[in-house]
């Protein structure tokens, strides 16, 4: 016990000393060990969670660009599709899915974050009308994307809307398939805007549209985007609706909107994937890489926005 | 003028006084200025106002009248209504949809809750200061422009801006970083910024609700200096919590308190006494407010 600080005292007084410090010494060790056993199997238990996630998309990565590797070069982004591996590219599945994805944007953040708007700002919260059309948006968020290309295919291409199989009928379609994320996503960022900003700018004689316009959407800005973000993830990735209905599966002419005969990224990974020479199935794992290169580039694009408009409270 | 009813309230001891004056009665030098707030023009008339959230009472027949260029303070324990109150006097309570006011509000004799009235006009002449600062999420010269801007102003707004930092007492403290996000001031500057804010509207009359709670002393004694300024320009109604700074700022000032129904299920605010702060701290002429102000409860 010598040098502690106990030392300075004398006699019963350093006994006393000794004594409480032991004391608090005891209360700050170590907890028995079961507790410790618990922290730690929890804490393997979190590691493992998240090491299954990625273990699944590094394998995939690896997966595609060994198979895909001796087929990468800059002539995909440029040469149009062949039968021809050599000669093969992705021209217009790339334009095709820029296309789609351009135009689903278009449509689904106006309509979207309108519809976001109305529930959190203007429909009566806890309404039973509001209730209805909350519980109607998560189930639609869940239904399969095959349902939304029947629904494509019967309401837009066909049947009353009768465009035909262009490529708007099918960005539509998408717009359908992502709009309830989008909604989902652009109220809780405008709910997350704190009301005392709302109470602010009203008390300064600000319209409420004035006040929603200038001071609860760009606060909202980044939270929107990020639901935009997920929804142009999916919408990117998505094969079935377009399989369904318009996306032909070889293309060799530029895609225009108003249009039929056009393609996209996954639509035609699909078709080469299923052929029977090799080549071309070494192309589709080549086509899964610039499909994540595009994904990559739309992505840092919103990201890099959402980060221009980031605000901390 | 000391012996009278527990319940005066402003607008009937002006009636009273001015005759006392008129048959030559001495009247004590303490209560002079008094009689001199109460002579102004009235801003607020309240008469029997009652709130109430989804058919529950918030508070119970108040009344009382605001002065002219004059502080007045609303005092009493937390849940008393005060707040209430002072949010019916810009229409705020509006925006809780199970609001529901009666009873008599005129503001410059106008009613205020009429059929024609429009609340966003409302907002733009009687500005209000929350508990806590709420600056926008923009920066400093933002903030300021946004209200003139919604107002269609199309002047010179940097010009505005600087009249509305000044008249804050803030300009020399921001003036060379009007670009930088509000939110990297401190919470002083940050409510004075909102009092600037509001100033920059332009408005007749300001309500400020517990403008202090969130700040420290020297803040607090910063925006208390600022309140006795703009007292010159504005009516100002300002709710606290805080005795000490009702009785540094005030003119006049109201006493509220908590009413239980006899099962204490229903709570409401009442008045209980509306006089001269001076008189309120000094002499009041009821017991709860005495034991109130003396620190005896709440």
């Amino acid at each position: 016990m010598s040098g502690g600080p106990e030392d300075r005292y004398a006699g019963p007084a350093r006994v006393g000393a000794a004594g409480a410090r032991a004391a608090t010494e005891a209360a700050l060790s170590r907890q028995p060990g079961g507790i410790v056993l618990k922290n730690r199997l929890f804490r393997a238990f979190l590691y493992g969670a998240v090491g299954v996630a990625l273990v699944g998309l590094v394998a995939l990565l690896v997966d595609a660009f060994i198979k895909g590797q001796p087929r990468l070069s800059f002539d995909l982004f440029t040469n149009p599709a062949s039968q021809i591996a050599d000669n093969a590219g992705f021209r217009q599945a790339i334009l095709g899915s820029i296309y789609l994805i351009g135009l689903m944007v278009l449509m689904v953040v106006p309509v979207g974050v309108g519809a976001a708007l109305y529930m959190e700002e203007y429909g009566k919260r806890g309404s039973r009308l509001n209730r209805l059309i909350e519980i109607n948006i998560q189930n639609l968020a869940a239904v399969p994307a095959i349902v939304y290309g029947i629904l494509g295919l019967a309401f837009i291409a066909r049947g009353p809307i009768d465009m035909g199989k262009i490529l708007l009928a099918g960005s539509i379609t998408l717009a359908l398939l992502v709009l309830p994320t989008v909604i989902i996503a652009a109220r809780e960022a405008i709910r997350a805007v704190p009301p005392s900003i709302r109470e602010g700018s009203l008390a300064l004689g600000a319209t409420q549209w004035q006040t929603i316009r200038h001071q609860v959407l760009p606060a909202a800005v980044p939270g929107i985007l990020t639901g935009v973000i997920l929804s142009v993830s999916r919408a990117l990735g998505e094969a079935a609706p377009l399989l369904l209905f318009g996306a032909a599966l070889f293309v060799t002419a530029d895609p225009q909107p108003l249009e039929v005969g056009w393609t996209a990224l996954p639509v035609q990974i699909y078709t080469l994937a299923a052929q029977a020479q090799p080549e071309l199935r070494e192309l589709a794992a080549a086509g899964i890489i610039i499909m994540l290169a595009v994904l990559l580039v739309m992505n840092s694009f919103a990201i890099w926005l959402r980060n221009r408009y980031e605000q901390k409270w | 003028m000391t012996e009278q009813d527990p319940r005066t309230t402003g607008a009937s001891r002006d009636a009273t006084g001015a005759p006392a004056d008129a048959i030559g009665l001495e009247v004590r030098p303490e209560f002079q200025h008094q009689s001199d707030v109460l002579k102004r023009e009235k801003v607020f008339e309240i008469k029997d106002l009652s709130v109430s959230y989804a058919d529950k009472l918030a508070v119970k027949d108040i009344s009382l009248d605001v002065h002219k260029n004059s502080v007045t303070a609303l005092i009493g324990p937390s849940g008393c209504g005060k707040s209430t109150l002072i949010r019916c006097l810009n229409r705020m309570n509006d925006l809780v949809p199970s609001a529901r006011v009666d009873g008599q509000l005129l503001y410059h004799g106008e009613d205020l809750y009429g059929p024609k009235v429009d609340p966003v006009q409302v907002r733009k002449l009687i500005g209000m200061v929350f508990q806590k600062p709420n600056p926008f999420p923009k920066s400093i010269y933002e903030n300021i422009a946004f209200g003139p801007r919604t107002l269609g102003y199309k002047g010179d707004m940097d010009e505005r801006v600087e009249k509305a930092l000044r008249a804050a007492a803030l300009w020399d403290e921001v003036k060379d970083r009007l670009d930088d996000n509000a939110y990297g001031m401190s919470g002083g500057q940050q409510q004075r910024l909102c009092i600037a804010r509001c100033i920059a509207v332009e408005p007749d009359t300001i309500l400020m609700d517990e403008p202090c709670s969130a700040l420290d002393p020297i803040s607090t004694g910063k925006i208390e200096d600022l309140i006795t300024e703009l007292k010159q320009k504005y009516s100002i109604v300002i709710v606290t919590h805080n005795m000490q700074q009702a009785a540094r700022v005030s003119d006049m000032t109201a006493f509220l308190i908590v009413e239980l129904t006899a099962d204490e299920k229903n709570r409401w605010g009442e008045i209980v006494e509306y006089d001269d702060t001076e008189k309120i701290f000094t002499n009041p002429a009821d017991k709860r407010t005495e034991d109130y102000v003396t620190g005896k409860v709440g």
